[in-house]
């Protein structure tokens, strides 16, 4: 196990050094440089201005020369400053980065957690109304665009009934009792959590119910149930222990992607997470900001894929993590 | 039991029939997250916004567009005897003002002192302090300290704008420690940044107290504020990036009022006046942004005047302005804005007239038509791109409209929309196919130069600075431009400008379209909000905001 876990590990790094490397000449090769922004927007700047700046922000230098001064840094802990906050990277993403977890996480575990009952339920009744009514529901959230779905909630729960706020997180003063600060924390998260629910509940759903069909198709659920074996026994014990493990691939690597995915309900909710940063460092040419964050979102979906590959070990003994088995 | 519940109801009654509190929060929104907090690090509107609660200028231009003192006790000017010509020692002319600091302090007690005033020119002038434009402070050849609050400035240079002096303060009991132990990492270990509720670093009516990053920040009324005082005891700015959240949550009561500088777009307030017009004032301030097509002159189908000319005579700037803007947004005469006290109604304008425009394109060789298009004698397709910035609904829409009026006498504009940062880039490197269309910012009065002077070219020599994209060169221009830079007396100085506007409206180096207005969604219990339509924000003045009302 050990073994298993030290070789991980080490795959992780490689990918997350190579990630960097991409990221980094990516982004450098993008058009215009933050001076470029600048200048546009400054009719002040004269030439020697933007000679001395690109010079101050190491951006007269070669594109690997800088990569490797920041990788060099890196390996010690600095991760360098982003240009546009002026403050080091992880203070700016670590707040963001917890955020984002509070959001896609509360959306995730909500989405599988009904999103699994709901696909096997169907599964369990196919061709029936509540099959029709599921995949009629899960068509609807799957087609319905995010930002469309976030206003629609706004504007009923925050505008017209006035239940929920429209938008950002609470920051209660201090001392306010713990209950209120949360109770008012948990209503701020109700619209962007139902919001990301709904929108990824559909796609889980669907797998789901596809794994539990085929699942169901097999020899040993027939032979289950030629044994007398209860339905409920057929349908948890043989069909849904095996028709997990596709799921889980699928789960692991959404999962990663709510790290930086999130951006539209993000924008909407005006909710300070990791998803909203990456994309306006991209935008604002803030290099190390952007790599960070895509570094960070990178390694959320490679633990994604170990929380994955543990998973499938849970859910199927022939599986072992031990042994390096085909 | 009963006497209980009676009492309970009498409390309840008591609290009902008491009179309203006066509201002590005003939560404002704006649209963007202010970058580094440092004042001289960057120039950043949102930024500018909220800076503008915590300090001021020395000068700024009011909604009236004059020119006043803010932390300076009275303008210089050479009127009253603060600011002289005078000759340098290099043996060109040169200007020296007298300016007085008002009396302020920083919110930590310490006084507002030209110690300030040296440091942050110190600052401004240092080759490794990240200053985005050094050209303001190298501008100030010497500093003359009086005492605490009076000083003279040398500067290297005539010129009309010599008492308009954007300079913000640097508290240098606080940062100057920080800058002179590194003066290359000082843009990343300012105090702004390190230490941004430091109380030290404001000394306007208000200064920061909570920044929670992409979300809020919260002022409160800063003790050691010398000027009026203030009527809200908190301000708490929250950042929503999206217009359609922005109006929800106006509607909603999460938010009083949405910062009109940066706030709904205008087609928005357009829509939202109709729909609630009743519990608000909305105000359509004309800004000095203004909307054009810069023409890439070296495009060869564009290099003659008439074509251009022709252009502008095909595109019903007027109907456009109706039509999407329900006519709020004034037509673009020129760069210089009609409420400009430098425009010039006699240079050319151009009126809507596709028939003159026809004739123009014929004159110019391009009479033959294949598929709707004008071609020239060697078969020359009269057909440009039409570049612009992806992700702005209603210049996306302008663009379409404009691509389908020239189509009627002829041109075809091939729109090519880009990310802003893509789109600049392209701009500033020339390499635009024919047309960008985009906007620019003007001060009041202020000389077009860095859009139209032949030396505001950008190119690799110059570091790609300037902004005359067009690529534009005219020597009487050019000559224009100095001279009014130099003029000092204004009716002199408005024949110059006369003269800038005439030939910019007969060459045609940028198409003008509108100026844009900075709609102001204002409830109506807000009072004493003055949109000014310069880059100096009506927060400048936030001490006269009051609420009236429930």
């Amino acid at each position: 196990m050990s073994r298993y876990f030290a070789s991980r590990a080490v795959q992780t790094l490689l990918t997350l050094t190579v990630m960097s490397l991409v990221v980094f000449v990516l982004i450098g090769l993008m058009p215009g440089d933050p001076i470029d922004l600048m200048i546009s927007g400054d009719p002040n700047m004269k030439s020697e201005d933007a000679a001395r700046l690109r010079a101050a922000y190491g951006l007269d230098k070669p594109l690997l020369e800088r990569y490797l001064a920041w990788a060099s840094e890196a390996v010690q802990g600095n991760f360098g400053y982003s240009r546009s906050f002026g403050q080091p990277v992880l203070t700016i993403l670590w707040p963001r980065l917890l955020n984002t977890l509070l959001l896609a996480g509360s959306a995730f575990v909500l989405s599988v957690a009904i999103a699994l009952p709901l696909g096997i339920w169907a599964a369990a009744h196919p061709r029936s109304r509540a099959d029709y009514l599921i995949n009629l529901f899960c068509f609807a959230g799957i087609s319905t665009p995010p930002f469309w779905l976030a206003l629609l909630l706004i504007t009923l729960f925050a505008v017209f009934l006035g239940w929920l706020p429209a938008g950002g997180m609470a920051y209660p003063r201090p001392g306010t009792p713990w209950s209120v600060a949360l109770a008012e924390q948990l209503r701020h998260l109700v619209l962007p959590v139902v919001t990301l629910t709904l929108v990824q509940l559909g796609p889980y759903t669907r797998f789901m119910r596809g794994a539990m069909i085929e699942a169901l198709r097999q020899d040993y659920v027939r032979t289950a149930r030629a044994k007398g074996a209860p339905e409920r026994t057929v349908l948890w014990r043989h069909a849904f222990a095996n028709a997990l493990a596709p799921v889980l691939t699928i789960l692991a690597l959404s999962f990663g992607g709510l790290f930086s995915g999130a951006v539209i309900t993000e924008t909407m909710f005006a909710w300070p997470g990791m998803g909203k940063a990456i994309y306006q460092a991209i935008l604002e040419n803030d290099y190390n900001l952007a790599l960070v964050g895509l570094l960070l979102a990178t390694a959320a979906t490679i633990a994604g894929n170990l929380l994955a590959d543990l998973g499938y070990a849970w859910v199927d003994p022939r599986v072992s993590l031990a042994a390096d088995q085909p | 039991m009963i006497r209980r519940f009676l009492a309970s109801l009498l409390a309840l009654a008591a609290l009902v029939a008491s009179p309203a509190q006066a509201k002590d929060e005003l939560v404002v929104a704006l649209t963007q997250m202010p970058g580094t907090w440092n004042p001289v690090i960057s120039s950043m509107l949102a930024k500018s916004l909220i800076a503008n609660m915590t300090a001021r200028p020395l000068t700024a231009y009011d909604a009236d567009w004059k020119l006043v003192c803010l932390a300076c006790t009275e303008l210089p000017t050479v009127e009253n005897g603060k600011a002289r010509v005078i000759d340098l020692p290099d043996g060109k002319k040169g200007m020296e003002i007298d300016v007085e600091l008002r009396d302020l302090r920083w919110g930590d007690g310490v006084p507002v002192t030209t110690k300030d005033v040296a440091f942050t020119l110190e600052v401004g002038k240092h080759p490794l302090s990240g200053v985005a434009s050094s050209e303001g402070y190298k501008r100030v050849l010497k500093l003359d300290v009086k005492d605490d609050r009076r000083f003279t400035m040398t500067i290297d240079r005539v010129t009309f704008d010599y008492n308009s002096s954007a300079l913000l303060l640097l508290p240098a009991h606080i940062e100057k420690p920080i800058f002179e132990a590194n003066p290359a990492e000082y843009r990343n270990k300012t105090a702004y940044d390190t230490q941004s509720t430091n109380p030290g670093l404001a000394f306007g009516p208000y200064r920061i107290v909570e920044i929670v990053p992409g979300s809020r920040i919260t002022l409160e009324q800063n003790s050691t504020w010398t000027g009026e005082k203030p009527y809200f005891k908190r301000i708490v700015v929250k950042i929503i990036e999206n217009t359609a959240a922005l109006e929800a949550n106006l509607l909603s009561g999460g938010v009083d009022y949405v910062l009109g500088e940066l706030g709904l777009s205008l087609d928005q307030a357009i829509a939202f006046e109709k729909r609630h017009g009743a519990k608000y004032n909305v105000i359509y301030k004309p800004a000095l942004i203004w909307e054009h097509i810069d023409v890439n002159l070296d495009n060869k189908l564009l290099a003659d005047k008439r074509v251009r000319q022709a252009m502008l005579l095909a595109i019903d700037r007027k109907a456009i302005s109706e039509k999407l803007f329900d006519g709020k947004q004034p037509i673009a005469h020129g760069g210089i804005s009609d409420l400009d006290p430098m425009f010039s109604p006699t240079a050319r304008q151009y009126n809507y007239d596709p028939t003159a425009a026809k004739k123009l394109l014929d004159d110019a060789g391009f009479s033959t038509i294949r598929n709707n298009v004008r071609q020239n004698a060697a078969g020359e397709r009269l057909s440009i791109e039409l570049g612009t910035t992806a992700g702005n609904r209603v210049r996306e829409l302008v663009a379409q409209v404009i691509q389908s009026q020239l189509r009627q006498v002829g041109i075809e504009a091939r729109i090519k929309a880009d990310p802003p940062r893509l789109f600049f880039e392209v701009m500033n490197r020339r390499n635009y196919g024919g047309l960008g269309m985009y906007a620019w910012v003007q001060r009041p009065g202020g000389v077009p130069r860095s859009t139209l002077h032949s030396k505001e070219i950008p190119t690799a020599e110059n570091g790609w600075s300037g902004q005359n994209y067009p690529g534009y060169a005219n020597p009487q221009m050019d000559k224009a431009l100095d001279d009014a830079e130099r003029e000092l007396d204004v009716d002199k100085r408005r024949a110059f400008f006369a003269e800038i506007q005439k030939l910019a409206a007969d060459d045609l180096p940028s198409l003008p379209l509108f100026f844009r207005v900075d709609p102001f969604v204002i409830p109506k219990a807000l009072k004493g909000v003055t949109p000014t339509g310069t880059l100096n924000s009506s927060t400048l003045w936030i001490e006269q905001w009051r609420w009236e009302g429930p």
